[in-house]
C-alpha cells in the first residue's frame, strides 16, 4: 500500500482491505477509514478545486465542518454531490469524483480566476456586472454559474427508500464523545430513557484520537467499555451515523440517521436514511468544539489542516500527514500533536507558537519558536514551505505539512437555533451559549477542556437534568486520566502580521481576509451585512470554521470586541439534509393517498379512462371500438343518456349522516334554504354559505327518518364540509343535540339517468317506481333483488333527465352495477363518465364549483328565492351587506356562439358588442364550456353583469391569452327541458 | 408553532394532525350590527404574545379545541374542548 500509512496502530482493520476509486484512479483503504483518511493514506492530497478561484484544495478537517474535501459519491441515481470526504465511510467499490474542475483536477482551466482575483473580490457581482442589464441573464449569470460551483445533482431518480419516525425519551444526548458518553451513562444508570445520537460511524469522539489513558485503558477501549454498558440498558438507544440537525419547539429534535450510506449496495428492504423526530424532555448538548483555523497567506494549500484533524488521521487512522511537518499554534493543543507526530516518526520541523510565554514540553525534540507566526504558506498543489516571522525577521522553513491550532469554537449551533444568543467569553476566547428550555451544554461545547473535566461536565449536566425530571441521578466517578494535554484557554489570534498571499477565512466560499476589510471599508461592517456582502458563512458548511474568525477580524477592523460584533443567526439544518430524508416515503405514487371508488374495478373492466380529481380516480369516459377521440366517446355517452339510459359512478360525492333530535334545526342553520320542514322520505337541494355570505358548497340532503338525514356534498369539498359541520356543531351551537358521521366510503352510489331508466331500475328495485309511488325528489330505503339487499334510492337528477341515484353498501357496488347493466341491456344502457356528466349538467344549467367559485351569492346563480327568512343561518348577516345586494352583480347566463362551428374557452371574458377589450368594459367571464351534442355547438355558462336580464344580447367572447374573439349570444343557462318535464315524467 | 399539541382527548400529539382555523372569536348574534360582523369575519389582532385559536384535531378525535399559545415564544399553554368547556389542560 501507500507510503503515508503508518506500519502499525490506529483503529483501521488492516485485514479488511477496501478497493475504491478517486477520479477513476484505483486506490486501497481499510475498514475503519473515512474517504478522507484513505485518500491521505494514498498520498492524494489534492481533492478539489475551490468555489471561485479554483484553487487546489485538500482535506482540512476530520469532521462535519469540512469545507474543502467535497466530492461526488456514487453513480447513476445514487450520485451524491458535495459529500464531505471526512464524513464518508470507506466501502469496497466506492467511486468518488472531484468537483468544480475542468478538464481535470490537476490541470484546471478555471484556476485563471485566481489571476483575475482583483476583480472578483467581495461584492464583485454588484459592481462588475451591472451594465448593460440585458447581459446579466444571457451572459454573466450563466458564466458565473458555470465557473463557480460545487458538484452537480443527477437527473436520475433515486432508487433508494427513506423513512421517518418518532422517538421519545427523558434525555437526549447529542454527541457521543467522552462528555456525551458520561452524560448518557449517568442517565442510563439512573433508570431514564436515553437516546444518544452521534454523527460519526463510531462513537467515542476524541477518545478515538487521543493517546491519553483513562483508568489505565486507552481512549478507544474506554469508549467501547462505556458503549457496552449503555447497550446493556434496555431503555437506552445509541444512534450512530445520526446527525441532530435541528431543535424545534416543545423539545422536539430533528435527526437524520444515515442507515446505509456506507455500503456499496443498500439492502432494498431497509431505508438508506431515516429521519427522526425525537421528543426529549431534556437534552444535553455534548457536541464538542471545532478547532479554529489560522488566517495566514496560503492557509488553504493542500497539506495544511487543523491540528486536531492531523492528530485524528495520525492516531485513529494511522496516516502520517507527511514526512516533515510544522505546527502553528496559539495554545497548548498544538504540542499534543507535535508529541504524537514525533512518536510516529514524523519529523516536526518547528512548533511556531504565537505566545511569548509558552511553556516547554518535556520530551519534545522539535524546535519551538515563541512569539512567532506563520505569515504565509507556499506551494502549488501541495505545501512546500512556510514563512515564519519572529523577532521582526522572516525565516522560510521547508515542510510538507502544516497544522493549525487556533483555539476552539464550541459547537453551539443547536442551542442557538431557537433564538438564544451566544455571548463572547474573554476567559474562554470563544462564544458560549446559555442553557435554555431544558437544553444544557456540557464538555467542550460548554468551553470545558481536557478529558477529565469534560467527563465531569457530562455527569454534572446529566445529573441536573435528571433531578429536574424527578430521577435520583447516579453520578459516575471520574476516571483517572493520564497523558492528556489540557490546553488552557489562550487569547485568539485574529490578525496575523506580514501576510502576503490570500488568507482564507471561509474556505468553501473563497472569502479571504481582504474581503472582510473591504466590507468594513465600504460600510458593510455589521456582521449580517458583512455576511451577505462577502458571502462568508453562506456555503454548505454554514461557516462552521469561518464565522468566528470573520467576527474576530470584523472586530479588529472596527476596533470593538467580538461580543459587540455578535454572531449571525443560527438556523436548522446543522449539516445538509437530503431531500430524500425529508420526503420519507411520500414520493411518486405515495406522495398522497389514492382513493378508488367501490366501482373502480367495475369501470376499469369496461375500459374506462381514469382522471385524477384530488385524491380520487374517476372514470372519465368509456371508449368503444372505432372511437379515436375522447369527444366521440363523450358525445355518444351524452346522447345515449338523453335518448336511452346511462349509468355513472357518483360514489365519490361526499356523504355525511346527520343524526339526533336537533338534526333538523342544525341543517336549517347550516343551509341558507329551509330544511326544518323537509318531510321524511324527501330530498332537497341545499346551498351552504360561508359566514361572509358567499356560497361554500351545494348538494342534496334527504330526510331518511325524523332524526336522520343523509347529506351529499361535492367531491372536492367533502372533507371541508365535514370539518365545517363539526365546527358548527361543536363551536357555534354545542347546545344542539346532533351527531355527524362521514359515510362517503360506506356507499357505492350510481346515477342512473335517461328516459328509459324506470324500466331498468324496476327490474332491480322491489318497490313500485311509478311516478305516483316514487315521485320527483323521493328518497327512501328500498329493497333490491327480491329482498336480498337493501339500498337507498333518491329521485334526483344532475343531467336533467328522469334520473335516480341508487346507493348500496360499498362491497355490493360492483355486483349491483353489473346487474343494472344487464337489466338495462335491452334498453341500450351504457356507462358514462365524468366528462359526459359535465356536458349533461352544463346543458341543464346546473352549477358546480366552476360557478360556485367563492365570488357568488345565491342570487347571482338565480337562487335568490331559495334563501329562507329564518332567524339564523351561516352567512345570513353578511349576505345582506351592500355590495352583495347591489345592482350590477354578475349573474349566471348561458352562452352560444352565433356560428355553430365557432367555439370559446372557459376563462374567456365577455364584452359588449363593439367594445374594446379593456378592464372597464369587462362584462364577466365564461365559467364552463362544453360541446353540446344536443344543441349542436359549443355552449357555455358565464357570470355576466346583470346577465339574467340580458338573454338574447349579442356579445364578444374574448380570450386575451390566445388572442381569440368569438361572437356569441347570451341565453338562459338551461339548454335542455326548461319546463322540467323530463324530471317529473 | 408548537411541535406537539396537548389534545384533551388524545394527549400530546404532533401538530401535523391538526388544522388551524384561526382566532377563537365568539360568533356575534345574527342581529348584531354590521361592524360586529365585519370584525368577526375579517379583522384579526395578530398579537405578539398570548393567543387563543381554534384548532381541529383532524387526524385524531375530530374535536374542535381552543389552543392557548404564545406567538412569540411558541409556548403552548394548553388546550380545551370548545364544546365541553372545562379548564385549559397543559
Amino acid at each position: 500500500m501507500s507510503s503515508y500509512r503508518l506500519p502499525s496502530g490506529g483503529l483501521v482493520d488492516r485485514a479488511a482491505s477496501l478497493a475504491f476509486t478517486f477520479d477513476g484512479k484505483p486506490m486501497q483503504g481499510f475498514a475503519g477509514d473515512t474517504l478522507a483518511s484513505a485518500l491521505l493514506a494514498n498520498g492524494q492530497r489534492l481533492v478539489g478545486r475551490s468555489f471561485k478561484y479554483h484553487r487546489p484544495r485538500g482535506v482540512l478537517t476530520a469532521g462535519a465542518a469540512e469545507p474543502n474535501a467535497l466530492v461526488t459519491i456514487g453513480t447513476g441515481g445514487r450520485t451524491e454531490p458535495n459529500t464531505r470526504a471526512t464524513m464518508q465511510e470507506l466501502y469496497a467499490g466506492l467511486e468518488a469524483t472531484s468537483q468544480n474542475r475542468w478538464p481535470s483536477l490537476a490541470f484546471d482551466v478555471g484556476a485563471v480566476n485566481g489571476l483575475l482575483s482583483p476583480f472578483l473580490g467581495a461584492g464583485f457581482y454588484y459592481k462588475t456586472f451591472m451594465w448593460p442589464a440585458g447581459l446579466w441573464e444571457k451572459l454573466y449569470e450563466p458564466f458565473i454559474r458555470k465557473a463557480a460551483g460545487l458538484g452537480r445533482a443527477t437527473y436520475e431518480a433515486d432508487p433508494d427508500s427513506y423513512e421517518k419516525c418518532w422517538a421519545h425519551c427523558d434525555l437526549l444526548v447529542v454527541g457521543a464523545g467522552v462528555t456525551g458518553l458520561a452524560a448518557a451513562l449517568t442517565a442510563a444508570r439512573s433508570g431514564a430513557r436515553v437516546i444518544v445520537a452521534d454523527e460519526h460511524a463510531r462513537a467515542g469522539g476524541d477518545l478515538l484520537s487521543t493517546t491519553a489513558t483513562l483508568d489505565g485503558l486507552a481512549g478507544p477501549a474506554y469508549a467501547d467499555a462505556m458503549l457496552r454498558e449503555l447497550a446493556s440498558h434496555p431503555e437506552v438507544q445509541v444512534l450512530p451515523r445520526a446527525t441532530v440537525f435541528g431543535w424545534y419547539d416543545g423539545g422536539v429534535f430533528g435527526a437524520v440517521e444515515r442507515v446505509q450510506k456506507h455500503v456499496a449496495a443498500p439492502d432494498p428492504r431497509r431505508p438508506v436514511e431515516r429521519l427522526w423526530r425525537i421528543a426529549a424532555r431534556r437534552a444535553v448538548l455534548a457536541t464538542g468544539a471545532e478547532e479554529r483555523p489560522l488566517v495566514f497567506g496560503g492557509n488553504d494549500i493542500p497539506g495544511v489542516m487543523t491540528a486536531g484533524a492531523m492528530r485524528t488521521y495520525l492516531n485513529r487512522h494511522a496516516v502520517a500527514p507527511g514526512r516533515r511537518a510544522a505546527v502553528f499554534t496559539t495554545n497548548d493543543s498544538g504540542y499534543a500533536l507535535a508529541g504524537d507526530l514525533e512518536r510516529a516518526g514524523v519529523e516536526v520541523a518547528a512548533v511556531i507558537d504565537s505566545r511569548p510565554d509558552a511553556l516547554a514540553f518535556p520530551g519534545l525534540r522539535a524546535r519551538v519558536i515563541r512569539e512567532a507566526v506563520v505569515s504565509d504558506a507556499h506551494g502549488g498543489r501541495e505545501i512546500q514551505a512556510v514563512d515564519v516571522w519572529a523577532d521582526g525577521k522572516r525565516e522560510r522553513i521547508a515542510v510538507d505539512s502544516l497544522a493549525m491550532a487556533g483555539g476552539f469554537n464550541p459547537v453551539i449551533a443547536l442551542a442557538c437555533q431557537r433564538g438564544a444568543k451566544p455571548r463572547w467569553s474573554d476567559a474562554h476566547g470563544a462564544f458560549l451559549a446559555p442553557d435554555v428550555d431544558g437544553l444544557s451544554l456540557a464538555g467542550a461545547a460548554a468551553g470545558v477542556t481536557g478529558l477529565a473535566a469534560c467527563f465531569e461536565s457530562g455527569v454534572r449536566q446529566a445529573s441536573a437534568a435528571l433531578s429536574d425530571l424527578g430521577f435520583r441521578p447516579t453520578p459516575l466517578a471520574t476516571p483517572v486520566v493520564e497523558g492528556d494535554v489540557v490546553p488552557a484557554p489562550a487569547p485568539p489570534l485574529w490578525m496575523i502580521p506580514g501576510v502576503k498571499g490570500k488568507a482564507f477565512v471561509d474556505y468553501q466560499n473563497d472569502v479571504h481576509r481582504a474581503d472582510l476589510d473591504l466590507a468594513v471599508r465600504e460600510g458593510y461592517g455589521h456582521v449580517e451585512l458583512a455576511k451577505r456582502y462577502t458571502t462568508n458563512g453562506m456555503a454548505t458548511d454554514q461557516g462552521k470554521l469561518s464565522n468566528v474568525n470573520a467576527i474576530g477580524l470584523l472586530a479588529k477592523a472596527r476596533g470593538v470586541s467580538p461580543g459587540e460584533v455578535g454572531t449571525t443567526t443560527f438556523r436548522p439544518f446543522y449539516t445538509p439534509v437530503s431531500f430524500g430524508a425529508l420526503t420519507g416515503a411520500h414520493h411518486g405514487k405515495h406522495f398522497q393517498p389514492v382513493r378508488k371508488s367501490p366501482l373502480h374495478d367495475w369501470a376499469a373492466r369496461r375500459g374506462a379512462v381514469f382522471v385524477e380529481t384530488g385524491l380520487w380516480y374517476r372514470s372519465s369516459w368509456f371508449p368503444r371500438d372505432g372511437e379515436t377521440t375522447w369527444r366521440q366517446s363523450v358525445d355518444r355517452e351524452v346522447l345515449n343518456v338523453r335518448a336511452n339510459v346511462g349509468l355513472c359512478d357518483v360514489s365519490m360525492l361526499g356523504k355525511i349522516e346527520v343524526c339526533g333530535p336537533d338534526a333538523a334545526e342544525f341543517l336549517n342553520r347550516v343551509y341558507c334554504n329551509g330544511f326544518a320542514k323537509l318531510p321524511v322520505g324527501k330530498a332537497r337541494y341545499g346551498l351552504m354559505l360561508r359566514e361572509d355570505g358567499f356560497i361554500y358548497d351545494d348538494g342534496t340532503t334527504s330526510r331518511l327518518a325524523e332524526d336522520r338525514y343523509f347529506m351529499t356534498t361535492t367531491t372536492a369539498y367533502a372533507a371541508g364540509v365535514m370539518t365545517h359541520l363539526e365546527f358548527c356543531a361543536q363551536a357555534l351551537w354545542p347546545e344542539l343535540d346532533v351527531r355527524l358521521a362521514s359515510v362517503t366510503d360506506q356507499w357505492a352510489q350510481m346515477a342512473v339517468a335517461g328516459p328509459k331508466v324506470r324500466e331498468v331500475l324496476q327490474r332491480v328495485v322491489d318497490e313500485d317506481l311509478s311516478n305516483a309511488a316514487f315521485p320527483y325528489l323521493a328518497a327512501r330505503d328500498v329493497s333490491l333483488f327480491g329482498g336480498r339487499l337493501r339500498g337507498r334510492l333518491f329521485r334526483i337528477s344532475f343531467s336533467g333527465e328522469l334520473a335516480y341515484e341508487l346507493a348500496v353498501p360499498a362491497d355490493y357496488g360492483e355486483s349491483v352495477a353489473d346487474a343494472l347493466m344487464q337489466a338495462g341491456e335491452p334498453f341500450g344502457i351504457q356507462p358514462y363518465g365524468v366528462e359526459a356528466l359535465g356536458v349533461l349538467r352544463i346543458e341543464k344549467g346546473h352549477v358546480t364549483h366552476n360557478e360556485i367559485n367563492g365570488t357568488v351569492v345565491p342570487a347571482d346563480l338565480g337562487f335568490a328565492r331559495m334563501v329562507a327568512d329564518k332567524p339564523d343561518f351561516v352567512g345570513k348577516r353578511m349576505l345582506s351587506r351592500e355590495a352583495l345586494v347591489a345592482p350590477g352583480r354578475p349573474q349566471l347566463v348561458g352562452l352560444v356562439p352565433l356560428d355553430p362551428a365557432a367555439s370559446f374557452r372557459t376563462g374567456s371574458h365577455v364584452l359588449s358588442k363593439g367594445a374594446a377589450a379593456t378592464l372597464e368594459n369587462d362584462q364577466g367571464y365564461v365559467t364552463s364550456t362544453a360541446f353540446s351534442p344536443h344543441v349542436g355547438s359549443t355552449i357555455g355558462l358565464a357570470l355576466v353583469k346583470n346577465g339574467a336580464s340580458r338573454h338574447g344580447e349579442e356579445v364578444l367572447v374574448w380570450n386575451g391569452l390566445r388572442n381569440e374573439m368569438t361572437t356569441a349570444r347570451l341565453t338562459s343557462p338551461v339548454f335542455v327541458d326548461p319546463a322540467n318535464e323530463k324530471l317529473h315524467a | 408553532m408548537a411541535s406537539r399539541v396537548p389534545c384533551p382527548h388524545c394527549g400530546l400529539r404532533p401538530k401535523e394532525e391538526f388544522t388551524i382555523k384561526g382566532a377563537a372569536l365568539p360568533r356575534p348574534a345574527p342581529d348584531a350590527g354590521e361592524a360586529a360582523w365585519i370584525e368577526y369575519v375579517y379583522l384579526r389582532e395578530n398579537p405578539r404574545g398570548a393567543y387563543d385559536e381554534f384548532w381541529h384535531h383532524t387526524s385524531g378525535c375530530r374535536r374542535w379545541l381552543v389552543v392557548s399559545r404564545n406567538t412569540l415564544t411558541h409556548d403552548v399553554y394548553g388546550a380545551r374542548d370548545v364544546a365541553l368547556g372545562g379548564e385549559t389542560q397543559p
